[in-house]
């Protein structure tokens, strides 16, 4: 991972995300390969050094419900040892929004809530590297959004980000760099640069009518490596370059008369690329 | 290795404070010793003068060690597994503290208020004997050596009682079984002082002593042995 970074993890139920979580935060011990987290070997003698320096917000917060907000970070602030609890308490609680329920008992709290305290909690000790173990699982989509603007705030503060995730819209939004996993690493890139791996890029054209020789008009092109019907007045067009094919075909399909409705870069979601790849990992 | 003393504080100041609003593990703590004040303040009442001479050869005082044996391991059998069922045990392991920080504050959260209790109890039953028991039986039940005992006995038992109950409790699974397993764990010292009671097993100053020792020893080596046992993985992902 590169400093700064949001790094997203993505795979199946039972892929082993968790469980790599568990590991780099050195609470299971590896059962075989090697690891530098915050460049120290994950090794059991380094295990306190590299908590240290790094925070891990569970799936579930895993909060003291009995406990007020403020009790509940102050806790966690002495367990860090972090100096100025009292100002890193309250600055935790600026950053997720909830100073005004420090005192209020976390068992009141709502779910989103909960989640935005658990992610306070793991500001508290200024971490090199956060590991953020699905942390929008279970919430409704403004409790959603909210974290993802804490993410993107983290991200801007450049604290670097090793995201898990089911959710492939919330990869593709926050990650800059993710890794598609299935008890083994299938993958690991920019996102975008996954789907130019595994996808040709293709520009679909649509026509009022359908084109009385469509070979004629696209086979012409240089831009063009092929074409196909995808409907009766829909032409999908593979090509290399779609924003210098684009006028190329403009040009053609005005000269031959069409009625154009509309031309348009066809673009794969990340979640072409990861439901490409698990079904590969399905029939291997 | 060097034990961060504001990790151990954070771990027991959270401890007291969850005690103090979790209604079930303070009546669960508050029974027991109510049983060992008000059974034997009933005996001592009906007492009448005669029973003074043979009262002189018993150590009735001794059954007040049964609130140190059984009260703390209550507490303790609640402490690991109690966490890991609300969750929150592997936010708490995944900072820098060592299971040795964790397993002592939680063993002091468990000692402290199990030692206020046992000698707050202890307290209130002399001073109702002093009041009520009738004025032969006070001296006879009242005896030096007794009161010494269990002034000395209650935190040496309290210990071992706290380290047998967070043993059973970072192995277990439910709170419920840890708490069972933990007061059958206890009857042992139990059984041992209702028999030097009764005046069964001779109390003499020797046996005092070597009980003592021992005791010690075993509190030396509980926090060395649940460490050992504490198996962060198997806590954490429940699966071994």
């Amino acid at each position: 991972m590169w400093g700064g970074e949001v790094f997203g993890f993505l795979g199946p139920n039972g892929a082993g995300k968790t469980t790599i979580v568990r590991t780099l935060g050195t609470l299971i011990a590896p059962t075989s390969g090697s690891a530098i987290v915050v460049g120290i070997p994950l090794i059991g003698e380094n295990g306190v050094e590299i908590r240290r320096r790094i925070a891990i917000m569970p799936e579930s917060p895993g909060l003291y419900l009995r406990l007020s907000v403020l009790e509940n970070l102050e806790c966690f602030a002495d367990l860090y040892e972090v100096r100025d609890p009292h100002d890193r308490v309250e600055a935790a609680l600026q950053a997720v929004s909830l100073a005004e329920r420090a005192h209020d008992p976390c068992g009141t709290l709502s779910k989103g809530q909960r989640q935005r305290i658990a992610l306070a909690r793991a500001l508290l000790s200024d971490p090199e590297v956060l590991f953020l173990d699905e942390p929008t699982a279970g919430l409704d989509p403004v409790a959603a959004r909210d974290v993802h603007k804490l993410i993107d705030g983290l991200r801007a503060r450049g604290v670097t980000i090793f995201l898990t995730t089911h959710r492939l819209d919330e990869a593709e939004r926050l990650c800059d760099r993710v890794a598609i996993l299935n008890t083994t690493l299938r993958t690991i890139g920019r996102p975008d640069e996954l789907r130019d791996r595994l996808f040709a890029r293709t520009v679909t054209v649509r026509t009022i009518g359908p084109l009385t020789a469509p070979g004629a008009v696209f086979g012409g092109l240089p831009a063009v490596d092929s074409w196909r019907h995808d409907g009766p007045s829909s032409y999908v067009l593979a090509v290399s370059e779609p924003e210098a094919a684009a006028p190329a075909i403009t040009r053609a399909l005005v000269a031959a008369g069409a009625d154009v409705l509309s031309i348009n870069q066809s673009r794969h979601s990340l979640e072409d690329v990861y439901l490409e790849l698990v079904d590969d990992v399905a029939t291997d | 290795m060097t034990l961060s003393t504001r990790r151990v504080w954070a771990i027991f100041r959270k401890e007291l404070r969850e005690y103090r609003r979790n209604r079930s593990l303070i009546a669960g703590m508050a029974i027991l010793p109510l049983v060992f004040l008000i059974q034997p303040l009933i005996a001592v009442i009906s007492l009448n003068a005669s029973a003074s001479s043979s009262l002189s050869h018993e150590h009735v005082l001794l059954y007040m060690l049964g609130i140190p044996s059984l009260v703390p391991i209550f507490v303790a059998a609640y402490a690991v597994v109690g966490e890991r069922q609300q969750g929150t045990l592997e936010p708490a392991l995944s900072t820098p503290i060592r299971r040795e920080e964790f397993l002592l504050a939680k063993a002091l959260a468990a000692l402290v208020p199990s030692l206020v209790i046992a000698y707050a109890v202890f307290a209130v039953f002399l001073g109702l004997v002093v009041l009520i028991a009738q004025s032969p039986i006070v001296p006879a039940l009242l005896q030096g050596p007794d009161l010494l005992a269990q002034i000395l006995f209650t935190p040496l038992l309290a210990t071992w009682s706290v380290w047998v109950g967070i043993a059973i409790s970072t192995r277990s699974s439910d709170v419920r079984v840890a708490q069972q397993i933990g007061l059958l764990a206890s009857l042992p010292p139990v059984f041992v002082t209702i028999l030097i009671a009764l005046d069964v097993i001779h109390a003499t100053l020797g046996l005092a002593i070597a009980l003592a020792v021992a005791l010690l020893i075993l509190d030396a080596l509980g926090w060395r042995i649940t460490s050992w046992m504490f198996d962060r993985e198997r806590l954490v992902t429940g699966t071994r």
